[in-house]
């Protein structure tokens, strides 16, 4: 194993930018990273990118970038901005990816606490929001930007383009060679810090997670040799950047293992890009996959008669045999022959058409994903599995290995990972991959991580019969209601979800007498069935509201309270009433996370009103409230919310058990 | 973007000064039948200016953007473009001059896809043969190539990648007017007239019609003329404003200016007589 001592020619590198040189070498003319620009994929080999690095890093050198600084990398997956991680840490600084998307306020934070001494950002946008906030930021003193587009005219005492870094760079190689700059890279070791990602935080401020180089190589590693990925793999990275997960994806997993990072045009065009690209590996929060299926599904509505029918027939055909298929279990010759007939005319399009035609692994984090939807893609011969992981972690805590699928659990421990379950049922794990601590917060490192080096990871849940981890909740969500029945708010929520009408759902019931909640429909599968049953409306508000919507509500609720009470755990924490809210939930109010999870107590704050009339058994309540629109301007929306009962079901478990 | 202009223009166009005047419209009159359209009009565009012509409903502002592209010709008055003052005029040739413009209800071929639209406004620029282009081979093919490269830095310039190969038809609103905007550049103006650039559009998408504006104006150098009824919007925008009614030209100069002319502002609000 990797770790202290320094590199050498020769020697097993233990940094990034000590692989990157290996890379120039080793994988000299394969392709390192592919972007769309003006329509054309560009690409780099590992040698041009090297020699991209190397020069501008020396620039940044002279710009005053010095050990221990931190950089701020603000933007979209770009590859200059891939390329200043390592910039940076071949001279010991260390980069702090920002989420491109947050507001000036919410940078602040991370950009003061973090005290970064440069920013890099990719564009206009970023640069005016840095700027914005720049008399807060005490310790900033450069920023240097990717797009020049729009920032001709700006004050370049402080604003630098990477082109003019570039040319500061070119200026000293030619002066001085680049051997001081090797001997920076040759010293790197194995437990420096490589590199802050902030915590996007359901709850108070977010968090820096310190990862040393060796979380980073080890966990890569390890998942490089778990799914057996190399140099032939083609990835689209567009998460984003500040994300744990893309960190070591489409930076450290590619420096170890030499595969090809693509970019896409805009975040508009992922999904065209996608398809162009087709990625062998992929990783996706449960979202994109519903949202695919959604699509496909709508799309399908709208097809002629024999498109519908073979798509059902062989959707049927392939839910009966393919995931059997894919597993490489035995099935009858006449099941393969048509599963063949099926791959040529509806699997293989449809997977041609979502850009996995060439898929190996693809993976699915972050939350639960449907049963119905896992199944659908598994069934096509994807081989999609589940992750479960952390920032803390380096991402990997438990994967789902090759053959041992399924759609609730989160699989086995990852390689070199030790799971345990505490008294409270909350998990803990020990790995490589666990982070250094919190930047600046003794207080918060002690509490999550103790001294032997377990890591509280705050989520509840246990190990199965078959050792595979299954999360019930976040531990400190889970709570009981008044009778002492367990209630667990997520499992609750995400049963909700699967439902493609379902877009978001909040549950409430804890140390209350029953179980309501809130739900928000999911408006191009709500509005694509309006618009079939010739039902209209001018905005979701209106669509929210109908009378047949909330009988669909219903339904669907019922449906999962009869999944409940099957459940030993969860019998007694069955719907009993809810409501559409009037409003679609949105980061930009505070009530979902970035990641766009729900943030409940917020959520409860906000719309106490609401809560109050479905706990005193109104079956209306008004409701006023203001919204932020996307340029900070604020406005209101009221609307009268109506409340709808659900039929409870007795539990069903003891049953099932006296039948065992 | 700038290399393809063709050589007239480039020498003609060097020869002014930012700031002097580019178009100079003298005492214009237009007519049709007995109804006056534009009554003896006179105001000048300088080089490298945002010029905004506002007014309310039916005051000829549109008809003034149709008496400077060629599409109308005024009974009375001269226009002079560049130092030239010219005669009767034809759309194509005020276009081949340096003039192009969008449209107050857009006007762009629908069933055909942002890129192809926006390529058919380097039609001007494009020289090769028709035999060559037929066949799409030898040297209209480099050509091609050649201005696809201009029409690509305007699709990132705008922002508009992810509809590169979407017919326009199917576009939303206020992506169309965006493509419009991406054509108009594609010709590579000296003047650039905007009728109504975000009629019907949410403030998001106003705001990010400003930016373009502003940026065309300031990194190409084009001058630009524009219609526009949002009144922040013009003042934010322009350098200059003549404000129109039933007509005649009621006042013109600094929005500033303009906002507190007591003229506009009874133009605007109706005047008890």
């Amino acid at each position: 194993m990797p770790s202290k001592g320094n590199f050498i020619e020769g020697n097993e590198p233990v940094t990034l930018p000590q692989y990157m040189l290996l890379n120039s070498t080793r994988f000299a003319d394969l392709t390192a990273m592919r972007h769309k620009d003006k329509g054309i994929w560009q690409s780099w080999t590992w040698a041009e990118a090297y020699l991209q690095i190397r020069v501008f890093s020396i620039g940044l050198s002279e710009l005053g970038l010095k050990p221990g600084d931190k950089i701020a990398i603000v933007g979209q997956n770009r590859p200059w901005l891939y390329w200043t991680f390592c910039a940076a840490q071949a001279l010991g600084a260390i980069p702090v990816p920002v989420y491109a998307d947050s507001v000036a306020e919410e940078m602040v934070y991370v950009l003061e606490h973090a005290e970064a001494s440069m920013a890099l950002c990719q564009d206009q946008e970023q640069v005016d929001k840095v700027l914005s906030i720049g008399d807060q930021l005490s310790k900033l003193k450069k920023i240097i930007y990717d797009e020049t587009k729009g920032l001709r005219d700006y004050d370049h005492t402080n604003l630098h383009s990477i082109e003019d870094v570039k040319k500061l760079g070119e200026v000293v190689l030619e002066r001085e060679g680049d051997a001081h700059w090797l001997e920076g890279v040759a010293n790197g070791k194995g437990d420096d810090l490589a590199v802050m990602l902030y915590t996007s935080g359901t709850t108070g401020k977010p968090k820096g997670v310190m990862l040393s180089f060796d979380n980073l190589v080890i966990s890569a590693r390890n998942a490089n040799e778990f799914d057996h990925l190399d140099s032939s793999e083609e990835i689209l990275a567009y998460l984003p950047l500040a994300w744990v997960g893309d960190h070591v994806f489409s930076y450290a997993q590619t420096y170890l293992c030499g595969y090809c990072v693509c970019c896409p045009e805009s975040p508009d065009t992922v999904e065209e890009n996608r398809r162009e690209i087709a990625p062998t590996y992929f990783f996706a929060p449960p979202r994109v996959f519903e949202v695919l299926l959604t699509s496909i599904i709508v799309q399908m509505e709208d097809a002629g008669k024999i498109k519908k029918k073979m798509f059902d027939y062989f959707m049927a055909h392939a839910n009966k045999v393919g995931e059997p298929i894919l597993n490489g279990e035995s099935v009858g010759f006449l099941d393969r022959l048509i599963y063949s007939l099926g791959e040529f005319f509806v699997y293989g399009p449809l997977k041609n058409r979502m850009g996995f035609t060439r898929l190996k692994v693809g993976y699915t984090a972050g939350e639960a994903i449907g049963p119905e939807i896992f199944k659908f893609y598994r069934s096509l011969g994807l081989n999609l599995k589940q992750l479960y992981g952390q920032t803390e972690a380096s991402v990997y805590i438990s994967a789902q290995p090759d053959g041992e699928i399924r759609a609730d659990t989160v699989g086995r421990p990852s390689p070199g990972v030790e799971i345990e379950i505490d008294d409270s049922g909350e998990v803990l794990y020990r790995s490589p991959g666990v982070f250094v601590g919190y930047y600046k917060d003794e207080k918060a490192t002690a509490s999550t991580k103790n001294k032997e080096g377990w890591v509280r990871t705050g989520d509840a849940g246990f190990l199965d019969h078959d050792g595979h981890l299954k999360i019930i909740d976040r531990a400190k969500d889970v709570g009981k209601l008044e009778d002492g029945s367990l209630f667990a708010p997520k499992y609750i929520e995400n049963k909700l979800k699967f439902f493609p009408n379902i877009k978001e759902a909040v549950a409430f019931g804890d140390g209350r007498n029953m179980v309501c909640v809130f739900l928000n429909i999911d408006l191009t599968s709500v509005g694509n069935w309006a618009e079939r049953n010739n039902i209209s409306y001018a905005s979701y508000q209106e669509l929210a509201a109908h009378p047949e919507v909330y009988a669909t509500m219903e339904s669907h609720i019922e449906q999962v309270n009869k999944d409940l009470a099957d459940e030993e755990l969860m019998a007694g924490a069955q719907i009993h009433r809810f409501l559409v809210l009037h409003k679609e939930l949105d980061p930009d109010d505070g009530e979902l996370t970035r990641t766009q999870k729900v943030r409940r107590s917020f959520i409860a704050e906000r719309y106490d009103v609401l809560i109050d009339a479905l706990y005193d058994g109104s079956k209306e309540q008004f409701v006023e409230t203001e919204v932020v629109f996307e340029d900070g301007r604020k406005g209101n929306i009221s609307a009268t919310v109506n409340i709808g009962d659900v039929k409870t079901f007795p539990a069903t478990f003891s049953q099932n058990e006296a039948a065992e | 973007m700038n290399a393809h202009v063709n050589q007239n223009s480039v020498s003609a166009i060097d020869n002014i000064a930012k700031g002097d005047v580019l178009l100079q419209v003298d005492n214009i009159s237009l007519s049709f039948g007995g109804v006056k359209a534009i009554t003896d009009i006179s105001f000048d565009i300088r080089k490298g200016e945002i010029r905004a012509i506002i007014g309310p409903n039916g005051a000829g502002k549109t008809s003034m953007l149709n008496v400077i592209n060629g599409f109308y010709h005024p009974q009375e008055g001269t226009i002079s473009f560049m130092g030239q003052q010219r005669t009767k005029m034809r759309p194509y040739v005020a276009a081949s001059q340096g003039i192009s413009r969008t449209f107050q209800n857009v006007a762009l071929f629908s069933g055909m896809s942002t890129l192809d639209n926006i390529m058919a406004g380097r039609c001007l620029k494009m020289h090769k043969s028709f035999f060559w282009q037929i066949f799409r081979h030898g040297p209209a093919l480099d050509e091609e190539i050649e201005h696809r490269k201009v029409v690509e830095d305007i699709i990132e310039f705008l922002e508009i990648e992810h509809i590169r190969k979407d017919p326009v038809g199917a576009l939303p609103y206020g992506l169309q007017k965006r493509v419009e905007l991406a054509r108009a550049l594609a010709a590579e103006p000296i003047l650039l007239l905007l009728d109504e650039p975000m009629a019907g559009m949410n403030l998001e998408e106003k705001e990010d019609m400003s930016r373009f504006i502003i940026e065309v104006n300031e990194q190409f150098g084009t001058t630009i003329a524009l219609i526009e009824h949002d009144m922040g919007v013009v003042m934010d925008l322009a350098d200059r404003v003549v404000v129109l009614d039933y007509g005649k030209k009621i006042a013109d100069g600094k929005p500033a200016e303009v906002q507190a002319d007591q003229n506009v502002i009874d133009a605007y609000l109706g005047v008890a007589h």
